[in-house]
């Protein structure tokens, strides 16, 4: 059953819908990111707590890095095999009385929701919580076709209510603590008791009687998943609060929109995922609720289930044999709790409903190197994501792989070369020939002459000149020595140095 | 030892320009113990900072030059856990993608035998008392390449433990990222000085004399942030302290 017919020609998601670019370049958006005290102790705190968790129940388990092996290999095995078990998916979810519909980007998935909500006559829907609906702006899509969307989940409640953006992956609303929901519950609840603490107890109760009312009321719901079993077309999501449930069960019609990778071939593959998915992502060793659900039943759940598989760019990225690994991700976030950029410059500044490194080698393949060209560089590599990964996705490779992407795609569209790939060609020369590379260093040594007295007496550099101005904004450099270490091998050692 | 253990001693060109005592000291603690240090004069650079800026097609050269200088020595050493990294991890990568099978096939062979100073101290040579000998307190980084890309795990710190005299402190949150990072240093310099300023805080909460590392680039930086804070908190390499012995201390 077919709505659109798939692509022939990997696409890009398409701009001007959902939240895969950011307005401004990574390190813009960090700076005022970086500016905020009051973000940076949420964040330090909450991934500090995060990890402490993930890491203690990882250490539980006698098997991890066989587990993380088996994650790895069912994900690359899937991927290459994704077609097919697709279109498995595609026949078992129909045989179950369920309908399956194949969008080929945002604006189509978007369309394929707003008319199956129109179609039930309903006006609003509830939502359980998905990364793949935010990706795809689903809630302003709804709303231009005069659906309200209610989010259920708690953490994106407090976001929906403050007309915020998600932070991060697993706790959108991260950058926030809770002194500020409770001031956000009282402006934007109706009828909330004025004497409301900010005791996080008090603030999830708040939260209750709130959703309690939609939930009774919605005909309609709109879910993502986390995992779909192409063997019997049974759909699954994990969660922590119920709400999902709620939804997932409550209301007429369910309508799930899932990206493509979501699929695992078989129930013995699931097993893995829903081990290594709760301790790397919440800390612990089985997540509350789990729901599966496969098809429609009479008199037991929704009556109308429908599946809306997402490409959205996905096509594109499988297709690159070094970034496809990045499809592999479960949506852990347990890389954005241990990445230091992460924890310094919090979700936003990476502009995509993806953030930290999983969003850096995601984003930039979903859009197109071109629209998120600063993302690979948000990273040190300093490796701590890949340590992490449940699933081994080595994601600074990806990033290295992407930034030579970015300098591919520079130089070919560019007449006049930047100053960095001058420079970097520029070194490249010298550095290929030893006997160059030797005139360079002398003549660096010039940097030598420039600078105060005192300056030069402590052997460093207060400020550079050009791109290096950046280095001594908050850093001395060193001063070049008198001699290199070449230099000094020659003199002392010139019998050994000639050798070669 | 049937034979002393001759070395080919891979300087980097940081080292190699800005801390040549790095390189001194590095020669001295292998001669110490036996070796036969050589230095191939024909060495440059690891390319590491094209590779990890991007710049794949400009380090194809630089790991030829490499793979050429060194792939006749059964043993590389560095005094850097980065480019040991990036001549393990990354050379073949980037001669596959230039299309020169014959050259990743080399880069691979002199990729396993290279390694960072504490990795070949401890696994090829089998010591960990090097007979050093440095009366101060020191607070050890472990950096992120030798502790995540190689897994060189306690090794550094095995080796201070039999330094005389030397008393270690653990500096807190050590498997955090100094900020460096190449050149996100410059192009993310404000979260890179963030990074920083945390890791200066914990460097300085240990009370410690001296911040050692196995890598110039990230004690570079930590000693940059440190020295323009007039800290008073020496950066030392590791190198530096092993080579330090009861005639002469640094």
């Amino acid at each position: 059953m077919s709505d659109t017919p798939a692509p022939t020609a990997p696409i890009h998601a398409p701009a001007g819908v959902g939240m895969l670019r950011g307005a401004r370049t990574f390190p813009e958006a960090a700076r005022q990111a970086l500016g905020d005290p009051q973000l940076r102790h949420n964040l330090g705190h909450a991934t500090a707590t995060i990890r402490e968790k993930r890491a203690n129940v990882v250490a539980e388990v006698a098997d991890w890095a066989e587990l993380r092996n088996a994650g790895e290999a069912i994900k690359s095995a899937t991927m290459a095999t994704l077609d097919e078990q697709l279109i498995r998916l595609e026949h078992q979810v129909t045989a179950a009385g369920g309908v399956v519909h194949w969008a080929s980007d945002a604006d189509s998935a978007n369309e394929i929701v707003a008319r199956l909500v129109r179609e039930t006559g309903s006006r609003e829907v509830v939502k359980v919580k998905s990364m793949a609906t935010q990706e795809i702006g689903l809630n302003d899509a709804l709303a231009q076709a005069g659906i309200d969307a209610y989010e259920t989940d708690l953490a994106e409640l407090i976001v929906q209510l403050g007309g915020d953006l998600p932070s991060h992956i697993l706790v959108p609303a991260i950058h926030r603590n809770r002194a500020e929901i409770r001031n956000l519950f009282l402006r934007a609840i109706p009828d909330i008791d004025p004497g409301l603490t900010d005791d996080p107890r008090a603030l999830a109760a708040a939260a209750r009687r709130h959703l309690r009312q939609r939930f009774l009321a919605a005909k309609v719901a709109v879910s993502g998943a986390n995992f779909a079993v192409a063997e019997t077309g049974t759909l699954c999501v994990v969660e922590s609060e119920g709400n999902g449930r709620m939804c997932l069960t409550l209301p007429d019609t369910l309508i799930t929109v899932m990206g493509i990778e979501k699929v695992v071939p078989s129930w013995r593959d699931l097993e893995v995922f829903l081990q290594l998915l709760p301790r790397s992502s919440t800390g612990e060793r089985m997540n509350p609720y789990t729901s599966l659900w496969t098809g429609a039943h009479r008199g037991d759940g929704p009556r109308a289930v429908h599946l809306v598989l997402l490409d959205n760019g996905r096509t594109s990225v499988l297709a690159d044999q070094v970034g496809r690994d990045a499809l592999n991700c479960i949506r852990c976030s347990a890389c954005l709790n241990v990445c230091p950029v992460y924890q310094r410059t919090g979700g936003h500044a990476y502009g995509s409903v993806y953030p930290g490194p999983i969003g850096a080698i995601l984003s930039p393949q979903l859009t197109g190197i071109e629209h998120n060209a600063s993302l690979p560089y948000a990273s040190t590599l300093c490796g701590a994501c890949y340590d992490v990964c449940p699933v081994k996705i080595d994601i600074p490779s990806i990033l290295v792989h992407l930034r030579a992407q970015d300098v591919e795609v520079k130089r070919a569209r560019r007449d006049v070369p930047t100053p960095e790939s001058v420079a970097m060609a520029a070194a490249a020369w010298t550095m290929t020939d030893d006997r160059r590379w030797s005139r360079a260093q002398r003549s660096s040594r010039l940097a030598r002459l420039v600078g105060r007295r005192r300056d030069k007496a402590r052997g460093l550099i207060r400020s550079l000149p050009g791109p290096l101005a950046a280095w001594t904004v908050a850093r001395d450099a060193p001063r070049p020595p008198a001699q290199t270490f070449r230099e000094w091998w020659a003199r002392e050692r010139s019998s050994d140095g000639q050798r070669r | 030892m049937p034979r002393r253990p001759r070395v080919a001693l891979f300087v980097t060109c940081l080292v190699d320009t800005l801390f040549p005592d790095v390189g001194k000291a590095t020669v001295a603690v292998l001669e110490r113990l036996g070796c036969e240090v050589v230095f191939p004069v024909k060495q440059t650079c690891c390319g590491q900072a094209h590779i990890n800026t991007g710049y794949h097609r400009d380090a194809v050269g630089l790991v030829r030059k490499f793979v050429t200088t060194f792939e006749d020595f059964d043993a590389i050493v560095a005094p850097s856990g980065s480019c040991i990294g990036s001549i393990r991890h990354q050379h073949s990568m980037i001669a596959e993608k230039a299309g020169d099978g014959g050259l990743a096939a080399r880069a691979r062979a002199v990729g396993t035998r290279a390694f960072e100073l504490s990795e070949y101290l401890v696994d090829q040579l089998g010591v960990t008392d090097v007979g050093a000998a440095y009366p101060h307190t020191v607070a050890y980084h472990p950096t992120c390449h030798s502790l995540r890309a190689l897994g060189v795990g306690e090794r550094p710190l095995a080796l201070l433990r039999s330094v005389r005299g030397l008393q270690l402190i653990e500096l807190p949150n050590g498997d955090q990222c100094c900020g460096f990072g190449g050149t996100f240093a410059v192009k993310n310099a404000d979260t890179s000085v963030a990074m920083l300023t945390d890791k200066m805080t914990d460097v300085l909460s240990t009370g410690a004399e001296v911040c050692a590392a196995s890598d110039s680039s990230c004690l570079m930086h930590i000693g940059g942030g440190l020295s323009r804070l007039q800290a008073g908190v020496r950066t030392v390499h590791l190198a530096e302290i092993l080579a330090a012995t009861e005639d002469a201390a640094p």
